[in-house]
């Protein structure tokens, strides 16, 4: 019952907003639609902790501990976008670069988007997952080319083939699943459900499984971000509208991963043995790698944080590949608090490059000063997203490194080089940016300060102290996808 | 029929969804690859249809159903418009390297049979060994994609994959389960609102659908 009001209000909304278009109100009805959506999944996630994990809707949706906080997230970082949004896209709007129909369209998809990620989470079939992360990326294509400056265009063609290219090779890997799964489970939609894959997992033919998971990883993990399937990701975030990078970095990356961690589960019980785990652990360490030296050379301010996702998400599917309790614990935790943190820090970069009216890093200058609340918003940000202690992230970083001296030591010294490096290349670049003077082309600026007050709270409060409940939920899922 | 022919109709409706592949490699004028992408999808739809007349499982039907209308029929029919509303339908396109290409397709398609060698030997349906056909369709859909400059191009190049992807389901189990094939063709259908749109916006902004053009968005140092 809560499982279908929540899908069907954000349908609902996107409907409506495209029905009566521009109206004076529609960035209210927005966030009324978000805020809704919110509510309903806290209902439902507190269904998850009264009864546990439940199948519904004639086991086509399937509610677990690890699905249902990532359906949490995804519907408060949504609001939160939305409330942000308004400020945002009324200044974009004055600027005059984009016009009523093209806010018609943001908002209708904005919801659209969003309907996408929580069918993608929320569905027990293999292969409506994948339809529903096909339908995610093309409801933001066009949302990236919204200017229609010819950068704008070129990011947004890039995202469409990329992304197009890589999920087509995850649905032959979802093929080969359904190959496999048919001949234990029979014909029909059943053989693609998760819950009666992860029953029989143990039956499934390993070799067919194995190569299943090189597509699905590729496939996927073109969506993560992975190194060296990730061009297009600096590209789009970039190139559209601020709030969609915030989405997509902190939304967008982490459904894909969930995608991948569920299919690993499969193919690590049919198989026995490590593979999809040092699959994971490669591409992670690489895209750690990578992503914290681009970082050094960027001028953009947008495309430094698209490389500090890359850097994340490749911490998080390193983290799920080393797998064990304390790892995955690790995994789940950063996920949540990379996703809070990354959009706070994209609220606070839209504003601070409408202010200057440039996203080159070299041209904003005092922050602090010309507006206290977006320049330590943006330097808080930065110092959480960095893993100073009392952040979330610090608290997830140090697991995953803990529990990587333990598992395989020797990858430790790789892992420090990466985190040291982003550090570097955060610091150098947002230090001089929050402090100094005022440059003379800095224009005052009205901000949203709500949602990136929020959000950095609650990194905050997750570094010093983790709830009973969501400690519980991440252990439950630890022991599922062992 | 009896099943040795429906056998040797299935490979002989393979052997030419892998020939409208390599044709769409080297085609260079704008209706000639609509015209074999159609062929393409009128192969499929047909190889689909007898599967499902041999196998007895009756959703084959409308899974052929659905891709005669969208790949024969819709799809071709909405570039054909556009390419000509843009006016580029008498465009030709400028390749290089042609015979490399070539030559990268073949070894594409040989390693598609050593990569699917494995799942031949489990599988016990009769259309086991297009399986290795249809991963050659979806490799030689990317090469297309990757050599190509021309939007037009690229996106048949996706769409092809699409062919390859669908023709795998029906090769090595039948079709996947009716939701999910809905739910494919749905998303198709969506990417192609979208490419339309986008044809326009790259051609008002650049002038040509040449997809080199857009080269800005590079790491500079």
């Amino acid at each position: 019952m809560t499982l279908t009001l929540l899908l069907w209000i954000s349908v609902l909304v996107a409907a409506a907003l495209a029905f009566i278009g521009d109206w004076r109100y529609a960035p209210e009805v927005n966030i009324a639609g978000s805020a809704l959506t919110f509510a309903v999944s806290l209902a439902l996630a507190l269904q998850v902790y009264q009864t546990g994990a439940f199948l519904a809707g004639g086991n086509f949706f399937f509610v677990d501990p690890f699905n249902v906080y990532l359906v949490v997230l995804t519907t408060f970082v949504s609001t939160t976008t939305a409330i942000f949004s308004r400020r945002y896209m009324r200044v974009e709007r004055a600027h005059g670069r984009v016009g009523p129909m093209r806010m018609r369209f943001y908002h209708a998809m904005f919801q659209l988007f969003i309907f996408a990620m929580l069918m993608a989470l929320l569905t027990n079939n293999l292969g409506v997952l994948w339809i529903s992360m096909e339908l995610a990326t093309l409801a933001t294509v066009l949302l990236v080319s919204l200017y229609r400056t010819p950068t704008a265009i070129e990011a947004a063609w890039k995202y469409f083939i990329l992304c197009g290219v890589g999920i087509a090779q995850a649905l032959f890997g979802t093929v080969l699943l359904y190959f496999a799964a048919e001949r234990v489970l029979g014909e029909g939609g059943n053989a693609l459900l998760w819950t009666n894959l992860n029953q029989v997992s143990g039956q499934l033919e390993p070799t067919v499984l194995r190569l299943a998971f090189v597509f699905l990883m590729v496939g996927y993990g073109t969506k993560v971000g992975l190194v060296p399937m990730h061009n297009w990701l600096p590209d789009a975030h970039s190139e559209g509208p601020t709030p969609i990078s915030a989405v997509l970095s902190g939304l967008l990356l982490n459904v894909a991963l969930y995608a991948l961690v569920r299919c690993k589960a499969l193919v690590d019980g049919s198989t026995g043995t490590h593979l999809a785990g040092n699959m994971m652990i490669g591409f992670g360490l690489l895209s750690l790698l990578v992503a914290s030296f681009s970082m050094l050379r960027q001028k953009d301010i947008k495309r430094l944080f698209a490389y500090s996702s890359i850097e994340h998400m490749g911490i998080a599917t390193f983290a799920f590949g080393l797998g064990g309790p304390i790892a995955t614990f690790g995994g789940m935790l950063h996920m949540l608090v990379h996703s809070l943190t990354k959009s706070a820090v994209f609220f606070s970069v839209g504003h601070a490059s409408q202010m200057h009216g440039t996203q080159e890093m070299s041209r904003i200058r005092g922050l602090i000063r010309g507006n206290p609340a977006v320049g330590w918003g943006l330097l808080l940000g930065v110092m959480a997203l960095a893993g100073m202690p009392p952040f979330g992230l610090f608290a997830s970083e140090f697991l995953i490194l803990t529990a990587t001296i333990k598992q395989m030591p020797l990858l430790t010294p790789l892992l420090l080089i990466g985190l040291a490096v982003a550090f570097a290349g955060l610091f150098r670049r947002v230090q001089p940016m929050a402090a100094g003077r005022i440059p003379p082309w800095q224009k005052p600026l009205s901000a949203a300060n709500l949602p990136v007050a929020l959000h950095l709270l609650l990194v905050l409060l997750l570094g010093v102290y983790l709830p009973g409940f969501l400690a519980s939920w991440f252990q439950a899922a630890v022991g599922l996808l062992k | 029929m009896s099943n040795a022919l429906v056998v040797q109709l299935n490979l002989l409706l393979a052997a030419l969804i892998l020939l409208t592949s390599f044709a769409l490699l080297m085609q260079r004028r704008m209706f000639a690859i609509i015209h074999i992408f159609a062929w393409q999808g009128f192969f499929l739809g047909v190889s689909t249809a007898i599967i499902g007349y041999a196998s007895g499982v009756h959703h084959l039907y409308l899974s052929a159903l659905l891709t005669l209308v969208m790949k024969m029929m819709l799809l071709p029919y909405i570039l054909y418009k556009l390419i000509l509303k843009l006016k580029i339908h008498r465009q030709i396109e400028c390749m290089v390297n042609v015979p490399t290409t070539m030559m990268i397709g073949i070894a594409l398609v040989i390693f598609s049979y050593h990569l699917t060698e494995p799942i031949r030997q489990l599988s016990v349906l009769m259309t086991r060994t297009t399986l290795a056909v249809a991963l050659a369709t979806v490799m030689l859909g990317l090469l297309m994609m990757v050599t190509r400059s021309h939007a037009v191009s690229q996106i048949i190049g996706f769409l092809a994959m699409e062919n390859g992807l669908f023709f795998a389901a029906t090769s090595a189990t039948f079709g996947m389960p009716m939701v999910v094939e809905l739910g494919v063709a749905l998303d198709l259908l969506i990417a192609a609102f979208i490419f339309g749109i986008f044809f326009f916006h790259i051609n008002t902004t650049f002038d040509s659908l040449d997809v080199d053009q857009m080269a800005k968005l590079k790491e500079t140092d």
